[in-house]
């Protein structure tokens, strides 16, 4: 490094001190030649004081970074003695009245901003209430207008749904049931084996499953995976204003879009809880087997006694009644993207979020209204 | 000044799929020109301002820029290659999530060279550049009209004080009036900032205005290099129907 001759276009900034108090500037003042100088040419311009001359004569180049530069180690003003060539001038002279144009600042953030923010908060809730109601509404004079029309259902659409969301879906929601199915049947043996109640494996897990995790661990899998995208592709939508696209050629969004979403993911859930269900009391059935020498014939005829068909059919009501709140969550916060990329990232986690917490208050709704149910014994 | 050209193709091949869209395509602007790359639709001039910007690499030949070739080098300095040329997208290509001001000021900031008193005085100076007030700072691209978001785009790709400015399409979707304002804009920067300007066009009176040189794509290849009166005297077939077509109007040509 230090045996390479500096190349003349790098900028350059002599001081010259004592009596004559002069600043000789030299080579290209521009922003690329500045970069890897920048810094120590900024110290070395803050040790030049109010009677320094400055001498631009052998500058060769300037754009306006260098001369902002320059503007602004000057403190905003033009220097008492200043000689540049007309074409350094113009262009200081373009930054300073750049520097006279005072740009917007955006307003401080105040406590009475906050509260506002916090009212905002509220009605912004409200608002959210009120066109999720609207659009559950919409869906339903739509539904009312294909049963009288039963030539418009979008059959097309709803199918194609249904592959994306359920039979896409199955693989994965396989690997996580089966897992899940494997996790919890050994840890529940583990403490069986304590009280030598092993044969209670199949009440646990059957009960478990069916009833409860099977539906709750597909919706948080589907919010996750089917929701996000009906919300970003709905958001997209906007964005490329294809939405309005549809709107002008008379073609209703609910019908096309949401309704189709919205029944094939409240057809797909209920069957792809009973195959993860499925899924999970394999996994559990073969853990128990290794586990605890648990037979699988055994367990397999001990299931429909520890576990009544009364929790099956609960199970498979949960997965529609989840997947028609998925979809519908996931449809409303679709239609309020904004076409800006902010909004589009804002949406889709909200998507997400709401409804994996509207399935679990749900879930806690269904546990209490049917806690008379399928309970054996 | 150097007697290296700014951008230089050589050979260049491109394929889409079965498709051979450049065909040993060869170019070289040299400095200071304001070049105008006209084509049929599907011609591939955008395909080919994107190998320029590096965006796709041509399945054979080579792209270079300021004499260097555009890949070589460790990630530095192809970077700092990148920084010394603007480009302004068709679309603007503004970040939605920024404002104005931030979106001008997002280069120069990821720079870290200056203070933000210096940002300011920047994007104002960038701001009036083109043709706007410093009370547009502030507002989201989503609220601002066509020609503004040109004009925005515009301030961001001069925000690193480029030697070459890439237009794609810079008239494209403004009005008569907004279209002249802008390549006014055009041809008075391209002349205070010594710059060169490629730029691909499907508008004769753009090109009419802002060229000094047209570059014209047929048939994968530059078929002609030359000025506006030299490239309308030609008498390849794709140029004389390029600059009828014009004369007569697109509506004629599309009753056709």
């Amino acid at each position: 490094m230090e045996s390479q001759r500096t190349p003349p276009a790098t900028p350059q900034l002599e001081l010259i001190t004592g009596e004559s108090n002069r600043a000789v500037l030299r080579g290209e003042w521009t922003l690329r030649r500045l970069s890897p100088v920048n810094s120590p040419l900024r110290r070395s311009l803050l040790k030049a004081n109010e009677n320094t001359l400055w001498d631009l004569s052998g500058v060769s180049r300037l754009d306006s970074f260098g001369a902002t530069l320059l503007w602004r180690a000057w403190g905003g003003r033009w220097p008492a003695n200043l000689n540049a060539p007309d074409a350094c001038r113009v262009v200081l002279e373009h930054s300073a009245r750049a520097a006279t144009l005072k740009l917007p600042k955006p307003p401080a953030y105040r406590f009475g901003d906050a509260i506002a923010a916090l009212g905002a908060r509220v009605f912004g809730f409200a608002d959210h209430l009120v066109a999720f109601i609207r659009l559950v509404g919409q869906l339903c004079l739509d539904f009312v207008y294909l049963l009288v029309h039963p030539g418009d259902w979008p059959l097309r659409e709803i199918s194609a749904n249904v592959f994306k969301v359920g039979v896409k879906a199955m693989p994965v929601a396989a690997l996580v049931g089966f897992l899940i199915g494997v996790v919890l049947s050994y840890l529940s043996a583990l403490q069986l084996k304590a009280y030598g109640a092993d044969i209670f494996i199949v009440d646990i897990l059957g009960m478990g499953i069916i009833r409860e995790l099977g539906p709750v661990l597909v919706s948080v899998l589907v919010a996750g995976r089917s929701g996000s995208a009906m919300t970003a592709q709905i958001g997209v939508m906007r964005v490329t204003e294809e939405l309005d696209a549809l709107a002008a050629l008379g073609i209703s969004r609910t019908q096309r879009l949401v309704l189709p979403k919205v029944l094939a993911l409240a057809f797909s859930m209920p069957l792809l809880v009973l195959w993860t269900s499925a899924s999970a009391l394999l996994g559990g059935m073969l853990s128990a087997w290794l586990q605890l020498d648990l037979s699988i014939g055994f367990f397999i005829e001990t299931l429909p006694r520890a576990v009544p068909l009364p929790n099956v059919f609960i199970g498979l009501a949960k997965g529609a009644a989840f997947g028609l709140l998925i979809a519908l969550v996931a449809c409303h916060f679709g239609l309020r993207i904004k076409p800006n990329t902010e909004s589009l990232s804002a949406n889709t986690t909200a998507s997400v979020v709401t409804a994996i917490t509207l399935v679990i208050l749900v879930d806690a709704i269904f546990a209490i209204a049917t806690r008379t149910i399928g309970v054996p014994g | 000044m150097s007697t290296v050209p700014v951008v230089e193709l050589r050979g260049i091949s491109t394929r889409f799929g079965n498709k051979l869209v450049h065909d040993g395509l060869d170019l070289s602007i040299e400095s200071g020109e304001m070049v105008a790359l006209v084509g049929g639709s599907g011609s591939g001039k955008t395909t080919l301002l994107r190998h320029i910007i590096g965006l796709t690499r041509p399945a054979s030949g080579r792209v270079k820029l300021f004499g260097e070739d555009l890949f070589s080098g460790g990630i530095a300095l192809q970077r700092q290659r990148r920084r010394r040329f603007g480009v302004l997208f068709q679309q603007g290509a503004l970040f939605s999530a920024l404002t104005v001001a931030e979106n001008i000021a997002l280069p120069l900031r990821e720079l870290k060279l200056a203070t933000d008193a210096e940002l300011d005085d920047l994007v104002a100076l960038k701001l009036d550049m083109v043709g706007l007030r410093p009370d547009d700072a502030l507002l989201m691209p989503a609220e601002l009209s066509g020609g503004m978001i040109k004009r925005v785009a515009l301030a961001r790709a001069l925000a690193l004080e480029p030697e070459l400015l890439l237009l794609d399409e810079p008239t494209a979707g403004l009005d008569p009036e907004r279209s002249a304002s802008f390549v006014a804009l055009i041809r008075t920067l391209h002349k205070a900032l010594e710059l060169t300007v490629v730029l691909v066009t499907h508008d004769v009176d753009t090109l009419k205005a802002l060229a000094t040189q047209v570059a014209v794509l047929a048939d994968g290849r530059i078929v002609s290099l030359a000025s506006v009166a030299a490239t309308q005297a030609s008498d390849h077939p794709f140029i004389k129907r390029f600059f009828a077509a014009a004369v007569t109007g697109p509506a004629e040509q599309g009753a056709r």
